[in-house]
């Protein structure tokens, strides 16, 4: 239900213009990958990837190290703009306008697209001014509004507790585990569209680890979330949907129980039973 | 067993060698610091006995050879501050700017072409900045300042700015390059734009760094020689005011050294006195750059 006045209210808003997608897919998904290849200089990371992103569930993206999967959450916010010689062929459109993204400004597309990454980046800066950075140039200017939206993005990833009486501290006093919660505050404070996870438990110990897989639970009805893990546990306890990717290509897409209960490829079934390599 | 026991014991003989000449190699560098300081103390202990250190530190004349000796350090203090700092005042913009051009904008054939051209600026001797100065840059300066003196503050300070570059440009640079991408690939994920990543992410993470190399393009300003004895004249002058001439605590000393003074007259012990001034000086600056970089320590 608010899923349908969301989306009503932003097509009308924003692209009157564009062609309409079928009714149901603008309901249901939040991004879609059309026949995305993707190269760094010569070689192919990517090769023609098609995958629905769905609307405020979590998408988890699995497979062998080296298989893409970071260079595929990473085209979501253009981050491969960044460094000469890459280059994309194909599209991600975002929901609702069906704009494709690999056409827009990579600044403004970011501004749009969260991401955490695999080893806690926190801003040498304090905890405050490390989740207010992402409303700052967003044009939050407002003392009250600002920090009413940090004490909500620090409660969405479960830090505000251990937090709240240190906000002026530097943020490389937190532990580890506080770090990346931090940085996932930090993405979630601007509301972004789609928040990417790139193994954000990996350097994490496993309750550290619990945290993290519970908050993204509490805040998976709020947001969209793409994760990248190598642990299938973790996929199969807190996404909706799994893709399994193998040497650059999208081997098998699913909802998470069906994918891994009832896997229609063999590669999928040898990754999955830890047949693989 | 006994290959692996002679392997240890091997291993332990290198290590103890190893670990012996790395004491030796830091204790000399302390013992030569020592070395300098007692030096100072002990050459300059005859000057103090007979000039007061009140006199010394509050009189605003400095004339050592004259009938009259009046022995007022901070005349020479004046010029080597006003120096030091005009330099700072154009090296601070300048070597940021090129910093955070070459760290963050810069492609890398550009880098890999200006870097090197840029520590090239360091082995240009120092004489050549001096005569430049003196020939070249205080001429072209006196058409737009009227009241500039032939020999003057502004022209070597300038000069001097640019020669402390490689310090501070190029040392910074090297700062902000080891700050972690990760960084700012965060800064860049929040949809930063290159500019905001290089002022908000990159400078800060990399403050510690770029302190140490304006502290340490400060020490050489303050101790550079060549290029103020040249250009900025040798008459102490007690005067913060860039467009007069005045003699830096390092032009005195050289001037003293290469006239032959008697060893025990208080003029020739005055360039020792003068010398730890100096030296507590740049001290100074270097404690201050240990604080800030105490204070803003980065951990990645
Ligand atoms: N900057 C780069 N330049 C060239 N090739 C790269 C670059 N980054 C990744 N690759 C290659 O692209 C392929 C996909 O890499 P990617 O990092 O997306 O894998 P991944 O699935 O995330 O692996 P992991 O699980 O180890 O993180 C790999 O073969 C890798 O070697
Ligand atoms: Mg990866």
């Amino acid at each position: 239900m608010t899923q349908k006045s969301f989306h009503d209210q932003h097509v009308t808003q924003l692209s009157p213009k564009t062609e309409p997608t079928p009714n149901t897919q603008r309901e249901s998904l939040a991004a879609e990958v059309r026949k995305l290849s993707f190269w760094y200089g010569e070689t192919q990371a990517l090769k023609e990837i098609t995958l629905s992103i769905a609307y405020r569930k979590v998408t988890a993206l699995i497979g062998p190290s080296g298989c893409g999967k970071s260079t595929l959450l990473r085209s979501f916010n253009r981050m491969h703009d960044l460094y000469a010689g890459n280059r994309y062929s194909g599209e991600i459109c975002l929901f609702p306008e069906n704009h494709n993204l690999i056409d827009l400004d990579p600044f403004m597309v970011r501004l749009r697209i969260g991401m955490v990454f695999q080893k806690p980046n926190p801003f040498p800066k304090s905890i405050f001014e490390n989740v207010a950075a992402g409303l700052r140039i967003q044009g939050v200017q407002n003392k009250k509004l600002l920090s009413d939206r940090v004490e909500q993005a620090l409660r969405d990833a479960a830090l505000w507790e251990e937090v709240k009486d240190r906000l002026s501290q530097s943020a490389y006093g937190l532990s580890g585990g506080q770090q990346q919660r931090l940085c996932i505050a930090r993405a979630l404070a601007p509301q972004p569209e789609i928040l990417l996870l790139d193994e954000p438990t990996s350097a994490l110990d496993p309750i550290a680890t619990a945290k993290v897989e519970d908050l993204i639970t509490e805040i998976r009805h709020r947001f969209t979330v793409i994760i990248v893990t190598h642990n299938m546990q973790q996929a199969a306890r807190i996404s909706d949907f799994t893709a399994y990717m193998h040497l650059g290509k999208l081997i098998e897409f699913a909802p998470t129980g069906e994918l891994f209960t009832t896997p229609q490829e063999t590669l999928t079934r040898d990754y999955i039973t830890g047949r693989f390599g | 067993m006994r290959a692996s026991e002679s392997f240890l014991r091997r291993r332990a003989l290198w290590g103890s060698f190893a670990g012996g000449c790395l004491l030796i190699a830091a204790a000399s560098s302390v013992f030569v610091t020592l070395g300098i300081v007692y030096v100072l103390v002990t050459e300059s202990m005859g000057f103090f006995a007979q000039i007061a250190l009140l006199d010394f530190l509050t009189d605003t004349q400095w004339t050592p050879v004259f009938e009259n000796a009046h022995f007022g350090v901070m005349t020479l203090v004046s010029a080597t501050v006003t120096v030091a700092g005009i330099a700072l005042a154009v090296s601070i913009p300048a070597g940021l700017a090129l910093a955070i051009y070459l760290s963050e904008y810069a492609r890398r054939e550009v880098r890999e072409t200006v870097k090197p051209c840029l520590e090239l600026l360091e082995g240009v001797p120092t004489v050549v900045y001096g005569y430049f100065t003196l020939l070249f840059f205080t001429p072209l300066l006196q058409t737009f300042i009227p009241g500039l003196e032939g020999f003057n503050m502004l022209g070597p300070g300038m000069v001097m700015g640019i020669m402390i570059l490689p310090y501070t440009a190029s040392v910074s640079e090297d700062a902000m390059r080891a700050v972690p991408s990760g960084l700012r690939e965060a800064g860049y994920a929040l949809g930063y734009s290159r500019f905001r990543v290089a002022m908000r992410v990159v400078v800060p993470a990399a403050f510690s760094g770029i302190t140490a190399a304006f502290i340490l393009g400060m020490s050489r300003a303050v101790g550079e020689t060549m290029v103020v004895a040249i250009a900025a004249g040798q008459n102490p002058n007690f005067s913060f005011n860039p467009t007069e001439g005045a003699a830096t605590i390092t032009a005195y000393i050289v001037q003293m050294a290469m006239g032959d003074l008697p060893h025990d007259s208080i003029a020739y012990q005055s360039v020792f006195a003068a010398g730890i001034v100096l030296f507590v000086i740049t001290l100074t600056f270097n404690l201050i750059g240990f604080f800030l970089r105490r204070r803003f320590k980065e951990v990645y």
